[in-house]
């Protein structure tokens, strides 16, 4: 199905399998290589409102595969300003390009400091090799 | 933690990379490529399916269709040697212990093929109701099956059409199997059931000619496209076989545990019915959710063939015409799907084989 597995340097990772895509006050989200690894190709996104607020940590949306369902846990918090619609009419796209193309919903920051808290690339890495 | 059973052929499994879960007592594969590739090769070409995990039962003796006919809903009269019948176990409410299929070996010997989850308790069922005469034996560990089914299963396999729910001795590429007519996809094919110790070497040969392996996740998709009721979701001992629209499997003019109470459910007319639908939204149904005005999801699931959601579940029986609309709870969120026409999914005209 996707690529092979990476985990891009630039971005930083949530340990619920999600990352961001930091560019000034804004962030681009998305699910991680394991994440849609583990639930197959994708049937379905499930979006937010354009313009909820949404809080880190917290559920903002689900994915969906044939067998199993999986909240999207946003590792920052800020408005909704975009939504990838390319996903939602082909939901498979993240499978595909999981950083690219497959990427969910682009934000508004509402609190820079809270990147502090998130995994680097290695960090993510690691965290995947005990689990 | 209990240890999960392995079937003859989980070393296959493993070296083709499949994602294995438990599944009814069974460490089985959910997938090898993905749910989505494995079900579209059975519906355009052929897929196998590892179905060992199955229960085989064996009923033998002088009395032993009085017995099995005093137990199953279907009528075993209709049978000749060699042909094989879906049917219920049912309970004395008319619920369904178990949905199986027997085969007719002789006419003083029958095998059911039932659910794995069931193979204990459909086995303890008809050991209790033995009646001098009959004999029931579980051979389930001495046998594997595979499932191998697709409009292109039987040319693969080099075998020739024969009518669906009939079986035969027979062999591929040397290796002696039972060839049933039978599946759970909807589409033209196979059964074939063999020694345990031969089942490796069959897959192999299956899987040379072209078959593609296909998983349990494949399998609930095909299934659920063409409305097969999964035991344990759709249909269970406390739902009986008309509200399940099962009636045509019940032989109510014969005497079957049950039987009274199915009548009398027909009679009535059921107050509830499994009725099959589609989304008319982007959102996929799952087991478990509510239905606006009564009654709740049983199976749901994304439809390969239809790219949306699809499901079956028991609603109230004036609610249950095609046409309906329906409102489904999808996790807090009302969203509309319509009731249709079983089969959901219908295979393309031209294409011919058994069901």
């Amino acid at each position: 199905m996707a690529v092979t597995e990476t985990y891009p340097d630039e971005l930083r990772y949530h340990q619920e399998h999600d990352w961001a895509r930091i560019e000034g006050e804004e962030a681009t989200l998305g699910i991680t290589w394991f994440a849609q690894d583990s639930l197959g190709e994708l049937v379905h996104f499930e979006p937010p409102e354009a313009g909820a607020t949404i809080a880190k940590d917290a559920s903002y949306g689900e994915v969906e595969s044939v067998k199993a369902v999986s909240d999207l846990i946003t590792p920052l918090s800020g408005q909704v300003i975009e939504i990838n619609q390319k996903v939602v009419d082909a939901p498979e796209t993240v499978n595909e390009d999981p950083y690219g193309e497959g990427w969910l919903v682009r934000i508004r920051l509402s609190d820079l400091a809270e990147a502090d808290s998130l995994l680097d690339a290695d960090s993510y890495r690691q965290l995947l090799e005990e689990a | 933690m209990q240890t999960l059973l392995r079937t003859p052929l989980f070393e296959r499994h493993i070296a083709l990379g499949a994602r294995m879960v438990p599944f009814a007592g069974w460490e089985m594969p959910v997938q090898y490529e993905g749910v989505i590739p494995e079900h579209l090769a059975v519906r355009h070409d052929t897929g196998v399916f590892d179905v060992s995990h199955m229960g085989e039962l064996e009923v033998e003796g002088p009395r032993a269709q009085e017995l099995l006919q005093s137990a199953l809903s279907n009528d075993l009269e209709k049978l000749g040697d060699g042909d094989a019948q879906y049917t219920l176990l049912t309970n004395e409410s008319g619920g369904i212990v178990d949905d199986l299929i027997v085969y007719r070996l002789t006419p003083f010997r029958f095998l059911l093929i039932v659910n794995a989850a069931n193979r204990e308790d459909d086995f303890d069922w008809l050991k209790e109701r033995e009646i001098a005469g009959s004999d029931v034996r579980d051979v389930s560990d001495e046998y594997a099956l595979l499932a191998v089914q697709g409009p292109r299963s039987l040319e693969r396999l080099g075998l020739e059409e024969a009518p669906a729910f009939t079986f035969a001795e027979g062999e591929l590429d040397g290796i002696a199997c039972m060839i049933n007519r039978t599946g759970y996809t909807g589409e033209q094919g196979v059964e074939l059931m063999v020694p345990a110790e031969d089942a490796a070497e069959l897959w192999d040969r299956v899987v040379e000619r072209g078959a593609t392996p296909a998983g349990l996740g494949a399998r609930d998709t095909l299934r659920l496209e063409v409305c097969y009721p999964l035991h344990g979701n759709d249909i269970g001992p406390e739902t009986d076989a008309i509200s399940a629209g099962l009636g045509w499997v019940c032989a109510l003019d014969t005497n079957f545990t049950g039987v009274e109470e199915l009548r009398r459910i027909k009679e009535a007319g059921p107050r509830q019915r499994l009725a099959a639908f589609v989304m008319e939204e982007r959102a996929i149904p799952r087991q478990n959710m509510p239905i606006e005005g009564g009654g709740e999801v049983t199976s749901g699931t994304h439809s390969p063939m239809l790219d949306r959601g699809i499901g079956m579940g028991y609603v109230p029986a004036e609610r249950a015409a095609p046409e309906t609309e329906l409102t489904i709870d999808v996790r807090g969120k009302p969203r509309r799907a319509r009731v249709v026409k079983k089969p959901i999914y219908k295979r393309e005209a031209g294409k011919s084989g058994g069901d």
